[in-house]
């Protein structure tokens, strides 16, 4: 088990540096998703703690000892590639136990830890197989297995779930959840998809262009978004956004914190508009609500509208956000959040 | 209406015919021509002459000596190239494979070989194995090492053909592994570094079984070609000095003229050696190779 620190960290990649100055600390035991869009340096990251593509200049350390100079093999960690880079021409069984025969681990441990992991993931009746004759699941758990049976301190994962079908990746959500409760390891995890950031993480890491925008629990960063970045990347759909028409500033709010009605209501924030789109998806149903300026998505539990119904849209002013010109969120105590909300009401019925 | 199942049964002969006629013509009434013959005693001027004689040509192979020398000589030849071909171009290989310009050009260099007729490479390499005015001899003089008789000793004469044989097709083979290599994806490697493999293991378990395919492929086509070697020992040594480099393909070339059925016989002998040693290979071999 241990931390891991990144300081004053750049990586350049010939001459285009992809992250810039970075200081990140991950915490022991924690499970810590590195989340963003792609080409955002999320990869990267994770790589040089690997240690596959080291850091330009500063320094990287797990447990407090500086790996800069320690090759990826010897710094203890385990990582999941997303295409799983299982060997194809070894069984699962020799897979699993590569690691281990090149750490000289004795014969009878080895085969009795093989054992106890390929049953953990269920493999028990594949280790004789070869990995081209599973399924994409199955190859998954060779994976997860081979990173497992090294007992790592830090376990990495690489958009692990990726290549798989919906169903099978929210099962393996699951189990993933499981797995790190289990072994209380540091679990770093890269991955594109918010939802999987959401519900698998004790902290995330959002990053965007080689910066990291917000590092937060995944109430904090959904509550309490700290710029207009993270309010538009978390979330499905994402944060609505308008102009406030005043300073560059922009206001923001959830599309389940709007409410629809035929009737305006008695809300801070009330615009009438028109639906254009409905995607009903069960247990909620998602409007498309186009007003004069705006168009908003409205998230609700009830299916009461149709297409090109006129409806009235509004908004509780707790439920508000502001933005400033440079996309950083405006505090509810800040001297300007006042005067910001009362221009809002100004652009009512519009 | 009755006609139509009749067409549907013919329907795909007819269409392999077009192939089939011209594998007949060439490859298998050949063959079995060649076998006929094996069994006579020909004569060219005059066919009606020719006199069927069993298995006397065979009887008679296997009890010339120069058969066996020559069999011997093709082994010994086969071996050269076949070993140090596979050594090399995997070494070459290995080197490059890391994508640089400079290797980019050692590559074309590599290859160009390959592209230019095994008599021009034949002239060019005796003159520079002339042992008194070459270029080879020189060099080894230059840096105080012995000369060589090369192609004109019957001790080195073969070591000489098989070192042609093998600059001429060694570029051929290194393409192969090199597309080979460059088809394994890299986060296999960074797996293998993950899993502290030395460098060692990771070459002998993960590099070579994933192209085994291609490696086993290039050895049974060496093989057979090498077997079947003619041009490079016509055109340097015409067989000599002393039969030192007489291979079975230019064993039976001297027999063109005077004894048809001998040189016949021998072919069959070369074709059924080769059918063999394909199948010892497949036996032997194919539960290592790693088919994806």
């Amino acid at each position: 088990m241990a931390s891991i620190e990144f300081v004053h960290v750049t990586k350049s990649f010939d001459k285009h540096v992809v992250i810039k100055d970075l200081n990140l600390k991950i915490e022991d035991g924690k499970f810590t998703v590195l989340v963003g869009p792609s080409g955002c340096g999320k990869t990267t990251l994770m790589r040089m703690i690997a240690g596959l593509d080291p850091q330009t200049s500063g320094s990287v350390l797990i447990g407090g000892k500086d790996v800069s100079r320690v090759a990826p093999g010897q710094r203890g960690v385990a990582m999941v590639f997303q295409n799983y880079a299982i060997y194809p021409t070894m069984s699962v069984r020799e897979n699993i136990e590569f690691g281990l025969k090149n750490n000289k681990v004795p014969k009878e441990e080895r085969t009795r830890l093989v054992e106890s992991i390929s049953a953990t993931v269920g493999l028990q009746d594949y280790l004789d197989r070869k990995p081209a004759t599973l399924s994409g699941g199955q190859r998954q758990r060779v994976a997860l297995a081979r990173a497992m049976v090294k007992k790592p301190s830090v376990f990495l994962m690489d958009e692990p779930l990726s290549n798989l079908d919906a169903k099978l990746r929210v099962q393996m959500r699951v189990e993933l959840i499981e797995m790190h409760k289990k072994l209380g390891t540091t679990f770093v995890y890269v991955t594109h998809d918010q939802v999987e950031a959401m519900s698998m993480a004790d902290t995330i890491v959002l990053m965007n262009q080689g910066q990291i925008q917000q590092e937060a629990p995944p109430e904090t960063i959904y509550h309490l978004p700290s710029n207009l970045f993270a309010a538009q990347f978390i979330g499905v759909p994402p944060m609505n956004v308008g102009d406030l028409g005043e300073d560059g500033v922009k206001f923001g709010f959830r599309p389940e914190n709007a409410v629809l009605s035929a009737e305006p209501g008695d809300n801070h924030f009330s615009v009438r508009g028109i639906i254009v789109t409905r995607e009903m998806l069960g247990s909620e149903t998602i409007y498309q609500v186009r007003s004069a300026r705006h168009s908003f998505m409205v998230k609700c539990t009830e299916d009461l509208f149709t297409v090109d119904q006129e409806v009235c849209l509004g908004v509780k002013p707790d439920k508000m956000f502001f933005f400033g010109a440079d996309g950083k969120r405006i505090e509810r105590d800040d001297a300007r959040f006042d005067g910001y909300m009362k221009a809002l009401r100004g652009l009512s019925h519009e | 209406m009755n006609n139509k199942p009749v067409w549907e049964a013919v329907r795909p002969y007819v269409m392999i015919l077009p192939a089939m006629g011209g594998i007949i013509l060439f490859v298998i009434y050949p063959v079995i021509y060649l076998v006929k013959l094996s069994f006579y005693k020909y004569n060219l001027m005059n066919a009606s002459k020719s006199k069927f004689i069993g298995l006397d040509n065979f009887k008679q192979i296997f009890s010339r000596e120069d058969f066996f020398s020559a069999l011997l000589n093709t082994v010994l030849y086969t071996v050269g190239v076949v070993v140090l071909t596979m050594i090399l171009s995997l070494l070459i290989a290995v080197w490059l494979n890391r994508k640089s310009r400079f290797n980019a050009i050692v590559q074309a260099g590599i290859f160009t070989p390959h592209i230019i007729s095994i008599v021009s490479i034949a002239l060019v390499w005796m003159w520079l194995m002339e042992p008194s005015h070459g270029l080879l001899n020189f060099l080894l003089k230059a840096i105080g090492l012995p000369t060589s008789q090369w192609l004109q000793s019957s001790s080195t004469a073969m070591i000489s053909v098989i070192i042609v044989s093998v600059w001429q097709s060694i570029g051929y083979y290194t393409l192969i592994i090199v597309a080979a290599l460059q088809s394994i994806p890299p986060t296999i490697y960074e797996a293998a570094a993950l899993d502290n493999a030395s460098k060692f293991k990771v070459f002998y378990k993960i590099t070579l079984p994933l192209i085994s395919p291609q490696l086993f492929f290039i050895l049974i086509i060496m093989t057979i070609g090498s077997f079947k070697v003619f041009d490079t020992v016509k055109i340097m040594t015409g067989g000599g000095p002393n039969n030192a480099t007489t291979t079975l393909v230019y064993y039976i070339y001297e027999f063109r003229t005077n004894s048809i059925g001998y040189a016949s016989a021998t072919g069959v002998v070369l074709m059924a050696i080769i059918a063999l040693l394909t199948f010892v290979y497949f036996r032997l071999l194919a539960s290592k190779v790693h088919y994806q």
